[in-house]
């Protein structure tokens, strides 16, 4: 067993056959699946499979050993050449042909074998066990094959020429260059790497005819017959064969290197091209061109091509930028710019493809893909924290590559460097993964889920409320709410302002009847909007309440101005003037103490309060001998009270007469004044004697009318109108009192109680409209912060 | 998932910009160019910041009655723009962030590719493909 000595093809042939045996790349033991199977390719019978298991002692081992591997190979051989099975015969035996595999529907592998048996060269016999394919000439391949490959890895300076043609030339045209190097013979030992994968890949792929069939259409089309040959007889190679003919520099070295380097590959190389079989495979003469070409571009095979001179070398080949671009997408596997040497022959490939009328996939084919490091089974360890980086970032895991198996060691830097960024992409995944969990911590704040449900509607809430919401959940988005807090708070002065502006404004115009309405309409949203707003404009600069309503002239009107008007009162019943109309007419003015208040309860008027009051009227008339009484009523101090009933009944009705004077007058309540009028007229003629005695007149009558135009007036529904009926029917008696003359004073005083009674009708109308024209001053403020809030969406 | 992604290059030309095609296209045109007034805000507000992948990621840029529109800046000031459905579940800020860097990642990949020139119109397929993936499938 020891001491076996092998040739080199032998040594290559073996070391290639133990690494595909070596499916689980321990690189010292083969599967015994594989064993048995490529014992039974052997064509051998299974007791001689079986002595020779026990003769290289696999079967003494439990497994195969690399030594025992070799030793079953050389078995196996010296079994086909049908010398008889023994230890010595495994160094004894000399030119031992190869062993042979055969797969069943395998025409290559003899053929490939017909490659190794180069030794014995005897195309002939093997032409026979080989049937010949369709346009293929199996003698010359062995021979040219050889050529080929010698001249491939040997002539690298003569290739620089090359590569000057090539790149615009697509590959099936660069057999004409080889052709040119087959001419110059070389050492036999070159071709020795190639023919030892060559041959060795072909038995173990089961898809090589389909492959090779349909590699050929690619490259024979352009290729005339005569070429075929060369690209034929390595079109069924699996590319990643050429890799092993790619390192010719290598192989020459050390074989060990070499041979571990060939095994690692073939390993992949088995994988990947038994599984499938695609047009993209490269051949091993295009592998080698496409290796040839990167020498001259980047001397070392183990190192990269950066981007910008791959783009010039890509650049000749004339294709599109776009397409170019693509390819580079494709092939640039770890993305870092540059191309390794499978990295290049793939992109190359690709090139070729596309200018031969192939469409560029839209990704990259396995045959394609940087091959030397399997994902599944990675050769070295290297590789396999490059995968694990690739692993954390799933999105992006191209599997991990590494430049061609014999410059492995060189290119861990290479990898090493990658597997860093891939390391940095994986930190940065978990630093996001606790910024994941910090964030998740804060989940509950989410901004959108912590807005909603204060608010019913999102966008429509004032902006105010989207502060507050941003306010709350500053701890959750480290960004968000920097940018809402920075906006917003700039915003809310300026709302602020805004509303304290608006309402200033509105305090000024006199809108309540229009803005009610609409105040109506919008409940709850504007009410809390609203109120929002109120509590920040509490805060504000408009805090400050709403400017004075409109004038309110019974303000101007104050008690000084009843002695006026009793002035007035002793003077319009001779002077009909309508200067006196500022004043109430001439009205005594009566004691109305209970009326004082009631005008600012009842501001609900009715016309019935009116008509209550005209009916009244003539009823004052015979009350008329109470206005004795009043004058006992003045004289017990209510005078002063009266007195300002009066005025306020005068200054209501004038300031009614003021703001209303727009308002018009039913003839109804025409007429009604003008019984008041009349009743007035002549009340005023009385009171002219005496001041303030008319307005005692009859208390009790108009407590009674008050109570009655209380509970008239209880229900405020249509106050509006009836304010205004009130209003208008006041404001036309007004002008009227001064005219008559000569009014006794029981009608004044019934005027004055009815001016009275308006007055506080008036009044309480009066406070009620003004707060109802402060909160639809609020609403439009409301509204109009939110139009201030949906503007600037509308203009980002 | 997003409804508009667009690459704003450094000049605040669009690189990319794709949406989701059964809505009105331009109307998210629109909103990924005003919302680049708020990236330059967010940009100066950061200042000198140290550079982290938290500064370059902006965040929620501003929320609109339909959808959300989201930040993110590279240290070549070349902008993210996502909009976001708001009907949609509400994405995570999580992820959102992973959204980014998935086009930050694709982002770069095409930077690297020599025969891009930057400041070019993105071509990429494989950045399509990466796009597509985090668009709505909106049949």
């Amino acid at each position: 067993m020891e001491g076996l000595t092998l040739s080199e093809a032998e040594q290559r042939y073996y070391c290639d056959l133990f690494s595909y045996c070596d499916t689980e790349s321990t690189k010292k033991v083969a599967s015994n699946g594989r064993v048995l199977e490529l014992f039974r390719a052997a064509q051998l019978p299974n007791d001689v499979v079986m002595q020779i298991m026990e003769l290289c002692g696999a079967t003494r081992l439990g497994y195969f050993g690399r030594s025992q591997f070799y030793i079953a190979l050389k078995l196996v051989a010296v079994a086909q050449s049908g010398l008889p099975l023994r230890v010595e015969s495994l160094n004894t035996v000399k030119d031992l042909p190869l062993p042979r595999f055969v797969v069943s529907k395998n025409e290559q592998e003899s053929r490939h074998t017909a490659l190794y048996s180069s030794d014995a060269d005897n195309p002939a016999s093997y032409s026979g066990v080989i049937p010949p394919p369709p346009g293929r000439i199996q003698v010359k391949k062995g021979s040219v094959s050889h050529d080929a490959v010698q001249q491939r890895t040997s002539t690298d300076q003569q290739e620089s020429t090359s590569p000057v043609v090539s790149p615009q030339q697509s590959p099936p045209t660069s057999p004409h260059t080889w052709r040119k190097h087959n001419r110059h013979p070389s050492g036999g030992n070159n071709e020795r790497p190639l023919a030892g994968p060559g041959p060795f890949w072909a038995p173990f792929s089961e898809a090589q005819p389909g492959s090779s069939t349909a590699s050929d259409p690619i490259w024979s089309g352009h290729s005339p017959p005569p070429h075929q040959e060369n690209w034929v007889s390595f079109a069924d190679t699996p590319p990643t064969s050429a890799l092993l003919a790619m390192h010719p520099a290598s192989v020459q070295d050390q074989t060990t290197v070499r041979t571990v380097a060939s095994a690692t590959t073939a390993n992949e190389i088995r994988r990947q091209s038994s599984s499938y079989d695609d047009p993209w495979k490269i051949t091993d003469e295009q592998r080698q061109y496409y290796v040839n070409q990167f020498k001259t571009i980047q001397p070392d095979l183990n190192g990269f091509i950066p981007g910008s001179a791959a783009k010039e070398f890509f650049t000749k080949s004339k294709l599109p930028i776009l397409e170019l671009s693509h390819i580079w997408e494709l092939s640039d596997f770890d993305k870092d710019g540059a191309l390794t040497l499978d990295e290049f022959c793939a992109a190359f490939h690709l090139v070729v493809a596309r200018k031969n009328g192939y469409d560029l996939p839209e990704k990259l084919p396995e045959s394609l893909m940087p091959k030397l490091i399997d994902l599944e089974d990675s050769a070295e360890a290297g590789e396999q924290t490059a995968e694990v980086g690739y692993a954390s970032s799933p999105a992006e895991a191209p599997p991990s590559k590494s430049p061609s198996m014999p410059s492995l060691n060189q290119t861990w830097p290479e990898l090493n460097q990658s597997s860093e960024q891939w390391e940095t992409f994986s930190e940065r995944s978990s630093s996001s993964q606790t910024l994941t969990q910090f964030d998740s911590n804060i989940a509950p704040a989410d901004p959108d889920t912590a807005i909603v449900h204060p608010v019913p509607i999102r966008m429509t809430p004032s902006k105010i409320h989207m502060q507050e919401m941003e306010l709350k959940r500053t701890g959750s988005d480290h960004a968000n709410p920097t940018s809402p807090l920075l906006v917003k708070p700039a915003d809310l002065p300026e709302e602020n302002k805004m509303s304290s502006s608006v309402k200033y404004t509105a305090g000024n115009t006199v809108n309540g009847y229009s803005s009610s309405d609409s105040y109506t309409s919008d409940p709850e949203q504007i009410g809390s909007t609203v109120t929002r707003q109120r509590s920040h404009s509490g805060t504000s600069p408009d805090n400050t309440a709403p400017p004075p309503p409109p004038p309110r002239p019974h303000q101007s009107h104050s008690r000084s101005s009843s002695l006026d008007l009793n002035r007035s009162f002793s003077v319009t019943p001779g002077q009909q003037q309508a200067g006196v109309v500022a004043y109430p007419p001439a009205v005594p003015p009566r004691p109305q103490p209970s009326q004082g208040p009631g005008p600012h309860v009842h501001r609900p008027v009715d016309a019935e309060g009116l008509i209550a009051h005209t009916s009244t009227s003539p009823q004052q008339i015979p009350e008329q001998p109470n206005f004795a009484d009043f004058s006992q009523f003045e004289a017990f101090a209510v005078s002063g009270v009266s007195k300002e009933d009066d005025d306020e009944i005068e200054t209501h009705s004038e300031s009614l007469q003021v703001e209303k004077s727009s308002d018009s007058a039913s003839s109804l309540r025409v007429a009604k004044a003008d019984g008041r009028v009349e009743d007035k007229a002549p009340a005023s003629v009385p009171t002219s004697a005496g001041k303030g005695t008319t307005p005692l007149a009859p208390p009790p009558k108009p407590l009674r009318r008050r109570l009655k135009s209380e509970d008239e007036l209880r229900p405020e529904a249509e106050e509006h109108t009836q304010k205004t009926g009130v209003i208008a029917a006041v404001l036309a008696s007004q002008p009227s009192i001064p005219r008559s003359v000569g009014k006794d004073k029981k009608a004044i005083q019934a005027s004055i109680r009815r001016n009275k009674e308006t007055n506080t009708v008036l009044a309480r109308l009066n406070s009620e409209l003004q707060q109802q024209l402060k909160d639809v001053l609020e609403e439009r403020i409301s509204l109009e912060v939110q139009l201030e809030q949906l503007r600037p969406f509308s203009h980002l | 998932m997003a409804v508009c992604i667009a690459v704003i290059a450094k000049e605040n030309y669009p690189l990319y910009i794709r949406s989701v095609p059964t809505e009105n296209e331009l109307k998210f045109h629109y909103t990924v160019h005003t919302s680049l007034d708020v990236v330059d805000e967010k940009i100066s507000a950061m200042g000198k910041a140290l550079v982290d992948q938290r500064e370059l990621y902006l965040g929620l840029l501003y929320p609109t009655e339909d959808y959300k529109v989201y930040g993110y800046v590279t240290n070549s000031k070349v902008k993210f723009v996502m909009v976001v459905d708001s009907s949609n579940t509400a994405l995570r800020d999580n992820e959102i962030r992973s959204m980014f860097r998935k086009l930050h990642n694709s982002y770069t990949d095409i930077m690297c590719n020599p025969f891009y020139n930057p400041g070019d119109r993105i071509h990429s397929r494989a950045f399509d493909n990466t796009v597509t993936s985090m668009m709505m499938q909106v049949c």
